[in-house]
């Protein structure tokens, strides 16, 4: 068997790894999001009912329609306990609890993960020996490294506590790129063509691939955080009217970020805390890209004579640049900070992935080293 | 204009841009929650005139938000230049774009959406960036060389709401241990962690205010300012360079004269006298391909470079690996074959001889070419268009393709046209085409086209009693980019210095400690116990804060060390 052959099926059994783990993750989640909400419905239904209770016993001593020294919450008038308060903060009643998931799925989950890293990594060196180069050299072994970082990434950040949402995420685009770096982007190991022969294929690729995977990591982070951050002041459009498309906002009330099916956000970090890591992160996937930058044009100016061309890849690598660079601005600005500056991590994340996929397939220019 | 503490107050820590949201410079905790925080007060119509209204812009420009929204107008602005062709890229596809799309095409082109990053708009755009960076960072510059000459910025008057805190009873007077502290905290004399200022507070108490991390602010105002140099060497670059493009046969030499260029582009800032005086001649090409995928694996040119009053140097020149020569740099663009060829007229006198380059077309060199002969000493000129197959493999009868890019078996098919080749007119021709309108094509007795045949050695009758044709060998040709750019090492420096500016201003923390020490007990001063108070504040979010504090309490208790300790942290 060619060594070539056991790469892929080291990879094929990365990707098997990271399924399990993704669904281990998925269903720690649901077990705990089952966990909060019955928490949550029942410290509601408590609440309810002591409130009943005392409304009652307000309304003995005072006397019906009498004017109540006794403040009833809002959302306790309510019949359907799922209405969440219309404003205010959900904070007092819902401090942050390190509480873990049920240890079982978060072992599999963490295991699979360490599994799926160990096979991956096997394989894009394996996938280098039979290639006799570094092995980032097409669409196909970006794909592997990229994910092998971003899993690295999540297992680090992962290392003390689990956090099964950014598991969800980072996971879930990790098979997907997998699954298509096997099944669309796969062609042979094989030497490459002469202005591929230089040692920056490992800095300048290399840096460039493990930004993204650190860029993988951070967006999920960016995701949670405004969940968190939404729960956190009790933001939520699903719970104003949608005028005439009110229907359909009572139809996904349940999913809203104040309600009980998103309780078990009480078990992450808050949204102060996501923020800095997301920030960390970014920060060190925006110098990696700087990086990545620099040593392009260093390499082009040997290569093709020029270090700045506007080649379609340089120019999304530039547009992605600036876009993290207008977050690192935004989380210093005043009425940016915090959501809105995570806006521009989303951004910024989906032209880093525009431009691995659409420029790398679909637009020609220099960098046509898909392979395919 | 949404006024804040910075802009209606004097700010005793110095220039802050507008906008900006900096705990840290304001020397206040952080404050808590972390939605949108100090929409500020109403907006307010300045009635200051023109001067007030030209600080006001000059303001909004420098501040933060306009930043902001600028970078996402670059970020947007540069995204058109991936979606339609680009002149300076690939003009022909404009050209086809252009024809393609009569009605749109000409709007966009007036519109500059072929030449993006040269256009009124993004250039604007970046101009305005740089002028808002440079009103930014200049007064932020002064600022921060105040404060590394200044003292650090005095202990506040409560500790309770800082982010990190710690508290210790310690032997010694508030002075003593003051003393102690500003050295723990200082550290060695060539490793200073933190700058110390110790105060007497009055009434037997002292303060110890100390600050790190200067390299932070430091490297952010590197980072903007080499961004500024950047674009300054990338403008006396694109003024001063010259670049040009050169095809050499094997065997042949070119002189580094405008007149030798097939093409070349300069700077207005050039001038022809700078051409260093050199010849390059190819002495030989060598290429090499995988047997299997036919992919390119090698390509190395071997030149002889003669430079005035020197013997000529042998040298190589392959893709990833230019040659230096006198101040430019010579890179391997492409290559290719020239079919060498001998073209007599009837009464057996050349009428052309040379080797004429044929462009490769696709990954085995299927290449196609023009060789004209307009130097006929009687009747029409002729014009030879045609390709050249490498290693051609019949396929059907007439019909041959090239299957490997090495030339193991060439083959050369040429039509024949005559007539007038246009050349006499002055107007500026492609080498590579035949311009067909003043042309017959040579047809045989059945009115179909003629094509001529011919291997390496082979002498063939032109038609209608043209001549001869004689293909006389095969040489290579590589085309060579020579360039020269001064602003090279200023552009690698300044983009460096950025880099290292934003490593330092994304990593380094910057930090400030404040102890406060008071006389323990009601005894006062003369207790020899001292109780101190602790507080921390860092830029931005920073793990490593409480850590940082714990660190310099317990140097600081190193000498007292059954002292008792109630660190409180958050």
């Amino acid at each position: 068997m060619a060594i070539g052959d056991i790469s892929t099926l080291l990879v094929w059994g990365a990707a098997t790894a990271f399924t399990i783990a993704l669904i281990a993750y998925t269903s720690a989640l649901a077990r705990l999001a089952e966990a909060t909400s019955t928490e949550h419905r029942a410290e509601r239904a408590a609440r309810v009912a002591a409130a009943k209770q005392a409304r009652a016993a307000a309304r003995e001593t005072v006397g019906a329609g009498g004017p109540s020294g006794l403040v009833v919450p809002a959302d306790v008038d309510a019949e359907d306990a799922d209405v969440a308060p219309r404003s205010g903060r959900i904070d007092d009643a819902e401090p942050e609890r390190p509480m873990t998931a049920p240890s079982a799925t978060t072992g599999i989950a963490r295991t699979t993960t360490y599994l799926g890293i160990l096979l991956l990594g096997a394989g894009i060196v394996l996938r280098g020996v039979a290639a006799g180069r570094w092995p980032t050299a097409n669409m196909y072994e970006f794909t592997l490294v990229g994910t092998f970082v971003a899993a690295v990434v999540l297992a680090v950040v992962q290392r003390k506590r689990v956090i099964p949402f950014l598991g969800v995420i980072v996971m879930g685009i990790g098979v997907l790129a997998l699954a298509l770096g096997l099944l669309v982007f796969y062609v042979q190991a094989d030497a490459v063509q002469p202005a591929l022969q230089s040692y920056w294929l490992i800095i300048h690729v290399g840096v460039a691939i493990t930004a993204t995977g650190i860029f993988t990591v951070a967006f999920a982070t960016a995701v949670l955080q405004v969940l968190q951050d939404g729960r956190e002041t009790g933001r939520s459009h699903l719970d104003h009217p949608w005028r005439s498309a009110d229907g359909l906002r009572r139809s996904l009330a349940r999913w809203r970020v104040t309600g009980p099916a998103w309780s078990w956000l009480r078990t992450v970090p808050s949204a102060r805390r996501l923020e800095a890591l997301s920030f960390r992160l970014n920060a060190i996937g925006f110098v990696l890209w700087t990086f990545t930058l620099i040593g392009g044009a260093i390499w082009a100016e040997h290569a093709w004579g020029r270090y700045w061309g506007w080649d379609p890849k340089e120019v999304g690598t530039f547009v992605a640049w600036v876009v993290y660079a207008a977050y690192l601005h935004a989380r210093t600005t005043r009425g940016w900070a915090g959501r809105k500056a995570a806006y521009f991590v989303y951004v910024g994340y989906a032209v880093v992935l525009a431009n691995f996929t659409v420029v790398n397939l679909f637009v020609t220019g220099k960098h046509s080293y898909s392979g395919l | 204009m949404t006024r804040d503490r910075q802009t209606t107050e004097p700010s005793p820590r110095g220039y802050t841009p507008e906008g900006l949201e900096d705990a840290f410079s304001a020397g206040q905790p952080p404050a808590d929650g972390s939605g949108p925080r100090g929409a500020g007060a109403a907006p307010q119509l300045p009635s200051l005139g023109v001067v007030g209204w030209l600080r006001w812009a000059w303001r909004q420009l420098t501040s933060m938000r306009v930043a902001l929204l600028l970078l996402m107008l670059l970020a947007v602005a540069a995204v058109p230049g991936t979606v339609f062709p680009q002149r300076a890229q690939d003009p022909d596809k404009v050209a086809t774009y252009l024809s393609d799309h009569p009605d749109l095409g000409p709007l966009l082109d007036r519109l500059g959406f072929f030449g993006v990053y040269s256009s009124v708009w993004f250039s604007a755009i970046y101009l305005l960036l740089f002028v808002s960076l440079v009103g930014c960072i200049l007064p932020r510059s002064r600022t921060h060389l105040r404060a590394m000459r200044g003292r650090p910025p005095r202990a506040p008057r409560r500790f309770d709401r800082f982010p990190a805190q710690a508290s210790a009873e310690l032997d010694g007077t508030p002075e003593e241990v003051a003393g102690r502290a500003a050295a723990a905290l200082g550290g060695p004399r060539w490793w200073r962690r933190f700058r110390v200022d110790v105060r007497d507070e009055g009434r037997g108490v002292w303060s110890v205010a100390a600050e790190r991390g200067y390299l932070r602010e430091t490297g952010n105002l590197v980072f903007h300012l080499a961004l500024v140099g950047l674009l300054v060497s990338v403008a006396t670059g694109q003024l001063l360079h010259y670049r040009g493009q050169a095809i050499i046969v094997e065997g042949r030499a070119f002189a580094n004269t405008q007149s030798d260029y097939d093409s070349f582009e300069s700077g207005s800032g050039f001038s022809a006298s700078s051409l260093e005086p050199f010849a390059m001649r190819l002495d030989s090409f060598e290429s090499s391909f995988d047997p299997d995928t036919l992919q390119s694996r090698d390509f190395t040119a071997h030149v002889t470079i003669t430079e005035p009053g020197s013997e000529g140097v042998q040298q190589r020149i392959k893709v990833n690996h230019p040659l230096d020569v006198a101040g430019a740099k010579v890179y391997l663009q492409g290559n290719g074959y020239a079919p060498q060829v001998t073209v007599r007229d009837p009464d057996g006198a050349v009428t052309f001889s040379g080797a004429v380059p044929f462009l490769p077309q696709d990954t085995v060199y299927t290449s196609q070419g023009v060789i004209k002969v307009p130097d006929v000493t009687s009747g029409p000129q002729i014009g030879l268009q045609g390709v050249l197959l490498p290693t051609a493999q019949q396929v059907a009868d007439g019909i041959y393709r090239s299957v490997d890019p090495q030339p193991t078996d060439p083959l050369l098919a040429l039509a024949v046209w005559t007539g007038d080749l246009g050349l006499d007119d002055g107007v500026p021709q492609n080498v590579y085409q035949l311009d067909e309108t003043g042309l017959t094509q040579s047809l045989d007795d059945e009115g179909l086209p003629v094509t001529l045949y011919l291997r390496p050695g082979d002498t063939v009758d032109l038609p209608d009693g043209l001549g001869t044709l004689t293909f006389d060998a095969l040489p290579r040709f590589v085309a060579l980019d020579l360039r020269h750019d001064p602003s090279l090492a200023w552009v690698l420096t300044f983009a460096l210095l950025a880099f290292a500016g934003l490593a330092t201003s994304l990593f380094v923390p910057r930090r400030r400690v404040w102890l406060r020490l008071r006389p323990a007990g009601d005894e006062g001063p003369g207790s020899g116990r001292t109780v101190v108070t602790a507080a921390a504040l860092a830029r931005g979010d920073d793990v490593g804060l409480q850590a940082e504090l714990d660190r310099a309490m317990d140097r600081l208790r190193g000498a007292d060390v059954d002292g008792p300790t109630g660190r409180t942290g958050r």
